[in-house]
């Protein structure tokens, strides 16, 4: 193939401004689409993060206490209630606890190796529970044992209790580890006391998603005590296969049937994981819609535009195409012509479109503490705004190849 | 002469219909999407008390010392109880307040009613006057209220319209957590966003505006919890809400009002003395590193507008952007192709300033169309940024008359100044050369 380089470029020359406009508005929209597609893949892949939970069959009820009591019949309250939803016939299992994975924000403590360290070694996501909340939550232990109902103690509130056994997650034992050797070991977590990895789990998700969590991403850990707190309890509650709605419904009649003295808001009392999974991540799905919108608009109107461009630079030289056409060219060649030459401006434009997402990029990284952009999106982009040219002036090219030698005698 | 460019304007569009509905769609989405963007921001990054917030301050305090500071050396954003309670007792300020956020349960009175859960702040008399909150009926407590640690309480129209169907209620009895409480005032509407006197909890934007408020120390006896964040650096060493009054852990909000530029370096320097009294008692074993930031300081420092909100700013910026060099390559197609025309208006003795004129006067008709779409695509989509943000933010974006006419007048500018390169080509066109060449 013939490729008329030679020719174009002069022709190009006689359309600086044109010629530059579109180069420019590519280079354009290949820096902002390669960023906003890399914001939009990095909130996506928050999106499908996994928890750990059985999510399909777990609900949490999130139970205010309406009166002020002492600690011991608060404690007795929430035993009471836990066996209550145990025995509810649609509940696999039920569980206190401080928090649940995905809550959005939540208890964290800083651990140690010694309880003299200064720099912590690493954050850990707390939630205390009792020997229930492995199998109410679906957690895949992997090594070592559950809690025995002989350690899970009461903590009033605003207390702390610091118990001697805990159980990790996976990425909090390797972190502590990284050689394996987690269990049996102990570490301290902003005690005075250290505690033993008795069990790890699989994955445990922590319940902030926020940026400072992702630095910690699935370092979590749980220790053996019933929040008895005067403010109120989480309940964790796992139904059987299939009876989520029913033991949604049942659960806060049985609870209610124990005691009226308690609050659980209509509104956001009962949440399945679907709506907490929908409710922490809502801002990351919302910017990931606008992100995928601007680059489909932004996108879209480049298109046109040089759809536009193009097919004036058609009607221009409609004669010019007659004469050469008269002189022997093929239809192919007038087509070729016309996608060369917008191939031409178009690595024109991506060449200096990488240039400006490569320093987009880095002022963002200063300005909102985003990611470095991977070569990957602007390979992508490159390839897409290439290709998005070439489509969008085949149509034009395609009028040109069209024109018949006979525009050459014609007087204009 | 204006009208006749109006109508040559308009036959020009004509000819050329799909290249006139790419620029007015262009210019339409472009200025909609900033325009929707910019409203969502223009909402979270508006100072919520413009007229008082240069004399609002947050003072910190360093009572962890370098082990607990940020990695930019940067004290706690709270207070722990003993340089709250020190700091109000001293009442250095024109107006301060401690505050913490409660949740107490609220037992109607009547058999079967539930009880219900609100939330609130306990604070010092001084919150009222010094953030201009307004009262519906009745008003603050007193000063001596606060040192007496009487059982009153201030509740907001809501909370009102809930117990006592909204008629005035000073002087009737509340129930919280068990204990009676008598209403000495009642709110007007008063929810700003965001709730900048206490932004270490809920991140500056809340839906739901504080029910309740109480005496501090009152608050403080009745051993209501606080239902905010409480950020320790150490394991309390008692248990119980009481530990937590005795541990370094920080959980109070603190804001004084100082006047003047006096004021605030005398505060300043009582801050210092502070720390540094507290250095020699041996509590801190380091030299002072105190904060004390203006309110729109703060704010910034706490990151309160949602760096997503800047980001889809700017991306929607660069939208507009986009569809600018775009409309300034179709206006300069669509204004060369008339190139004959404009040599024989040349020819036939139109001056240059006539060219600009009429072209600019066709830019402008392209503007003002797409100003029109992107009116109503800003308002379809600032009806629908709920759909892709946050309820708390979403909620706060609107669509009134200053956004509208902002969302014109873009259109308009933008595209008047992206003609004005397309019309200066246009106006050197060489009549003779033209003339010749046909």
């Amino acid at each position: 193939m013939n490729l008329q380089i030679r020719p174009i470029l002069t022709a190009l020359r006689r359309h600086k401004a044109g010629t530059a406009l579109i180069a420019l508005q590519i280079a354009l929209t290949l820096a902002i689409v390669c960023n906003a597609l890399f914001i939009m893949h990095a909130r996506l892949s928050n999106l499908s993060e996994p928890s750990g939970v059985d999510e399909a069959a777990v609900f949490v009820i999130q139970n205010q206490w309406a009166v002020d009591r002492p600690t011991p019949q608060i404690d007795a309250q929430v035993q009471a209630d836990l066996l209550a939803l145990r025995q509810l016939p649609s509940v696999r299992d039920a569980a206190p606890s401080t928090g649940y994975p995905l809550q959005g924000g939540g208890w964290d403590n800083f651990v140690t190796m010694t309880p003299d360290q200064v720099q912590p070694t690493t954050d850990a996501a707390v939630y205390y529970s009792d020997e229930h909340l492995l199998d109410t939550l679906g957690l895949r232990l992997v090594a070592g044992r559950n809690f025995r109902p002989d350690e899970v103690t009461e903590m009033g509130t605003q207390q702390v209790v610091i118990p001697p056994v805990v159980i990790v997650s996976q990425a909090l034992a390797d972190r502590l580890y990284p050689d394996g050797s987690a269990l049996g070991k102990s570490f301290y977590a902003m005690g005075l006391t250290p505690s033993t990895i008795v069990g790890i789990v699989d994955t445990l998700h922590r319940q902030g998603v926020d940026q400072w969590n992702q630095s910690y991403a699935g370092q979590s850990l749980i220790w053996p005590a019933r929040a008895d707190d005067s403010r109120g309890i989480y309940y964790i509650v796992r139904a059987k296969p299939g009876q989520l709605a029913a033991a949604m419904r049942e659960a806060p009649k049985a609870l209610y049937a124990q005691s009226r003295l308690r609050i659980i808001s209509p509104k956001d009392g009962i949440q399945d994981y679907a709506a907490i999974r929908h409710k922490v991540f809502d801002s990351d799905r919302g910017l990931a819609i606008l992100m995928g919108i601007i680059c489909a608009v932004l996108l879209a109107i480049t298109a046109a535009g040089i759809v536009g461009l193009t097919s004036f630079w058609v009607g221009q030289r409609r004669k010019q195409i007659g004469v050469r056409r008269a002189l022997g060219a093929t239809r192919r060649d007038i087509l070729n012509y016309f996608l060369t030459e917008n191939f031409l401006i178009s690595t024109g434009g991506v060449l200096l479109g990488v240039l400006l997402a490569l320093l987009i990029n880095g002022w963002m990284i200063t300005q909102f503490e985003t990611a470095r952009l991977s070569l990957a999106y602007v390979a992508a982009g490159v390839v897409m705004l290439l290709l998005l040219g070439q489509g969008a002036v085949l149509a034009p090219a395609l009028r040109a190849s069209r024109v018949s030698p006979v525009e050459a005698t014609r007087p204009v | 002469m204006f009208a006749y460019y109006l109508e040559l304007g308009l036959r020009s569009l004509k000819r050329s219909p799909g290249l006139t509905i790419l620029m007015v769609l262009a210019i339409g989405f472009g200025v909609a999407a900033s325009m929707t963007s910019w409203s969502v921001f223009r909402a979270v990054s508006g100072d919520p008390i413009p007229w008082k917030s240069a004399q609002l301050f947050v003072p910190q305090i360093d009572m962890w010392g370098p082990s607990g500071r940020d990695p930019d050396g940067e004290p706690p954003n709270a207070m722990d109880y003993t340089d709250a309670v020190a700091l109000m007792r001293d009442h250095r300020a024109k107006r301060q307040s401690a505050m913490y956020q409660i949740a107490p349960s609220v037992v109607p009175t009547g058999a079967g009613k539930h009880p219900l859960n609100v939330s609130g702040h306990a604070v010092y008399s001084e919150f009222f006057p010094m953030l201009d909150v307004p009262f519906k009926y009745g008003s603050a407590w007193s000063a001596s209220d606060d040192t007496n640690r009487a059982q009153v309480v201030v509740i907001n129209s809501k909370l009102n319209q809930k117990l006592f169907g909204g008629v005035d209620s000073v002087g009737k009895s509340v129930n919280l957590e068990g204990h009676e409480y008598r209403v000495v005032g009642v709110l007007d509407h008063w929810n700003p966003q965001p709730r900048y006197y206490d932004v270490v909890n809920g991140g500056g934007f809340v839906i739901d505006a504080d029910d309740v408020f109480m005496p501090f120390q009152t608050a403080i006896q009745a051993d209501i919890p606080n239902d905010g964040n409480t950020n320790c650096n150490a394991v309390p060493e008692e248990s119980g809400f009481v530990g937590l009054q005795h541990s370094p852990c920080v959980w109070i909000a603190y804001m004084v009002e100082l006047d003047d530029a006096a004021a605030v370096q005398a505060y300043r320097t009582y801050l210092d003395g502070y720390a540094r009294q507290q250095q020699a008692s041996g509590r801190f074993s380091w030299p002072p590193n105190n904060r004390l930031r203006d309110l729109p300081a703060w704010l910034e420092s706490q990151h309160v507008v949602p760096s997503d909100t800047k980001v889809s700013l700017l991306v929607a910026f660069g939208l507009l952007l986009v569809c600018l060099v775009n409309t300034v390559g179709l206006l300069l197609a669509k204004f060369l192709r008339r190139s004959g025309e404009i040599g024989v208006r040349r020819a036939l003795g139109a001056p240059r300033a006539a060219i600009y004129v009429q072209f600019l006067t066709e830019a402008g008709m392209v503007g003002v169309a797409g100003g029109v779409l992107g009116l109503l695509l800003t308002g379809a989509g600032v009806a629908s940024v709920g759909w892709v943000l946050p309820k708390d933010i979403a909620d706060l974006a609107r669509l009134d008359v200053s956004l509208l006419a902002l969302a014109l007048l873009v259109a308009v500018v933008a595209t008047v100044l992206a003609g004005l390169y397309p019309t200066w080509r246009a106006s050197n066109v060489q009549p003779a050369w033209q003339l010749k060449s046909n």
